[in-house]
């Protein structure tokens, strides 16, 4: 019988029978903890192992994102906790100045085609952006796959999803993945793997393959997968250095526990109301309704694609009167880019404040959080309520961010 | 030797119009201002602090009793701390409609016993004082032994580590 991809990647990281249901014991290419529960790795790996080391010091990290440099003195404890039990093992860290740890496995190669990875992040499962599984898992799992190098997990069915037609700028990869979120809701796949096919698919940047398969986390997804394309294989070059990597396919007899089709070929630009990432409405149908901050960066949408056109957007202007736009570039490179071909100034210039690369608002980071009906737009991925301050936040695209920036109220880009 | 039959009481969360609630997320069960927190025991008094009508939780519930969810329970973050403070509170068992991925990985690897019920029977089960559910045939029994509902049973390696006393208590085959 066939494989999906999921199966694939399982097939060859495990000596048990692959099949859904299943559970099997995993190799693991890469063990990570970042500073949100990477100082609980630390003690339960110190408690349970005692005087131990971990199974490869060289395939094991942590990656310092959530609230870098640490504006806490708890932050500041945890991230020390996990330096000084790095240094005892000889892990490699990625400090508080790299950036969304996600990413940068991405762009260090870390995260490649085939690849097995897990993490604290429960975003981790973006990796498959590169033809990688990546899973967010508790403390305790961590612990355990530092320790051994690998983990039991079920196999999950998986769901394939076929895209047809093509969408024309100002609609870009953001509405077609809130698209997805709002037809598929928070548990439409729920436990199971995603596969996402389609002309339109094949043809996203990697920034764009990136926001899509960032939010299989909302529809409850295990991970989304892509088909390779043009840009996947220019960014794992660069990452790795290598071109000789094969991509996970499904073999054509592969079978799924669920077939959809959607169109996109009238897609509109989308938004997300509050309180819920499934809560999918057309930015027209909410146009003009006042926004006091805008949020630019995360996982999601902070690569250099995404800012690089909000200052596009924004060149030459400047954002409405007393609107805040906040802009937290992924990691250290995208940041670097964006700083020497000057398109920070542009934002500087725009009126835009500017910040480190990190998790930033999303993890209740360093770019401020939203005080009692301070109404914000985000291009993360989470609106519940609270998560990023007591204010109601709208999710949505870089360019439907940018557009609402400058006249203040939501407003589609169509607009522009 | 772990139990592996759980006796208590059962409390079913709902929300005021007597409906299952769907889709609590890990900052409704555990929110994400006490994450500093780090020493399990001391966070059980958070458990659903954030969930509306379920903040006296805690100060009601007793060792061994047994939770009833609705869909995608523990949705979104990673964190453990979701899982150990029902641990904290002595949690039996908690039975749910369906759960969040990694939800389910945290409960299974603290030796929290989750079963999957797709159809929970609310009223019903507010009836009882007290049910036994028994995780290796996902049988859950009221005192006089009538089967109230059958769960799919534990998997083999979820048993497996909630009598070892959890993952980390495990080696790898």
């Amino acid at each position: 019988m066939g494989r999906t991809i999921i199966e694939k990647i399982f097939a060859a990281h495990s000596e048990d029978e692959v099949a859904p249901g299943k559970v099997i014991w995993l190799e693991l290419d890469v063990r990570s903890a970042r500073d949100f529960a990477g100082a609980n790795v630390v003690k339960r790996f110190r408690a349970a192992y005692p005087g131990e080391r971990v199974a490869d010091p060289k395939k094991t990290f942590f990656t310092f994102d959530c609230n870098a440099p640490a504006n806490t003195i708890a932050y500041a404890q945890n991230q020390q906790v996990c330096r000084v039990f790095a240094r005892e093992q000889g892990i490699k860290v990625y400090d508080v100045d790299s950036g969304i740890g996600s990413h940068v496995l991405m762009e260090e190669g870390l995260a490649f085609p085939g690849a097995t990875v897990v993490g604290t992040d429960s975003h981790l499962n973006i990796l498959g952006a590169v033809g990688a599984f990546g899973q967010g898992m508790g403390d305790v799992d961590i612990a355990f796959a530092f320790r051994y190098g690998k983990t039991w997990f079920e196999v999950p069915h998986t769901t394939r999803i076929v895209v047809r037609g093509r969408y024309e700028y100002p609609v870009t990869p953001k509405d077609l993945t809130l698209f997805l979120v709002g037809k598929l809701g928070s548990r439409g796949a729920l436990g199971r793997a995603v596969e996402i096919y389609g002309e339109q698919v094949e043809a996203l940047d990697m920034a764009g393959r990136i926001t899509l398969c960032s939010m299989a986390t909302e529809m409850g997804a295990i991970g989304a997968f892509l088909p390779p394309s043009e840009g996947l294989w220019a960014f794992v070059e660069e990452a790795t250095g290598r071109h000789d990597f094969s991509y996970p396919t499904a073999d054509p007899d592969a079978e799924y526990i669920q077939e959809l089709e959607f169109d996109v070929s009238d897609l509109k630009p989308l938004i997300v109301a509050p309180p819920r990432p499934d809560n999918v409405h057309e930015v027209s149908e909410l146009e003009g309704e006042r926004v006091d901050t805008v949020f630019v960066g995360s996982c999601t949408n902070g690569r250099y694609e995404d800012i690089r056109l909000v200052a596009e957007i924004l060149k030459g202007r400047k954002v409405a009167k007393g609107v805040i736009l906040k802009v937290a570039p992924a990691t250290r490179r995208v940041w670097g880019r964006l700083l020497k071909e000057r398109w920070l100034e542009v934002l500087h210039d725009a009126g835009a404040v500017i910040t480190h690369p990190s998790c930033a608002g999303c993890a209740q980071g360093q770019i401020g959080m939203t005080g009692e009906g301070e109404v914000q737009l985000s291009t993360g991925n989470r609106n519940f309520p609270g998560k990023q301050g007591k204010g109601p936040t709208y999710l949505c695209s870089p360019a439907t961010a940018a557009a609402s920036a400058l006249f203040g109220k939501i407003t589609s880009p169509e607009r522009l | 030797m772990k139990p592996t039959l759980i006796r208590g009481k059962p409390w079913v969360i709902t929300d005021a119009e007597g409906r299952l609630i769907d889709d609590i997320d890990t900052d409704q069960i555990y929110h994400n201002a006490y994450l500093a927190v780090t020493d399990p025991a001391e966070m059980g008094k958070y458990a659903f602090s954030n969930l509306a009508g379920w903040e006296d939780f805690p100060e009601k519930v007793r060792p061994g009793d047994i939770l009833f969810v609705g869909e995608n329970f523990g949705a979104g973050s990673s964190r453990q701390h979701a899982v150990d403070c029902f641990l904290a509170l002595g949690i039996g068992a908690i039975v749910g409609k369906s759960f969040g991925a990694i939800y389910k990985r945290n409960a299974i690897n603290s030796g929290l016993p989750l079963l999957e019920l797709p159809a929970i029977p609310v009223k019903e089960l507010g009836d009882l004082e007290q049910v036994v559910v028994d995780l290796e045939t996902g049988e859950i029994k009221a005192p006089d032994g009538r089967v109230v509902a059958r769960a799919k049973p534990m998997s083999e390696v979820a048993l497996e580590i909630y009598r070892a006393g959890g993952l980390l208590q495990l080696r790898p085959r």
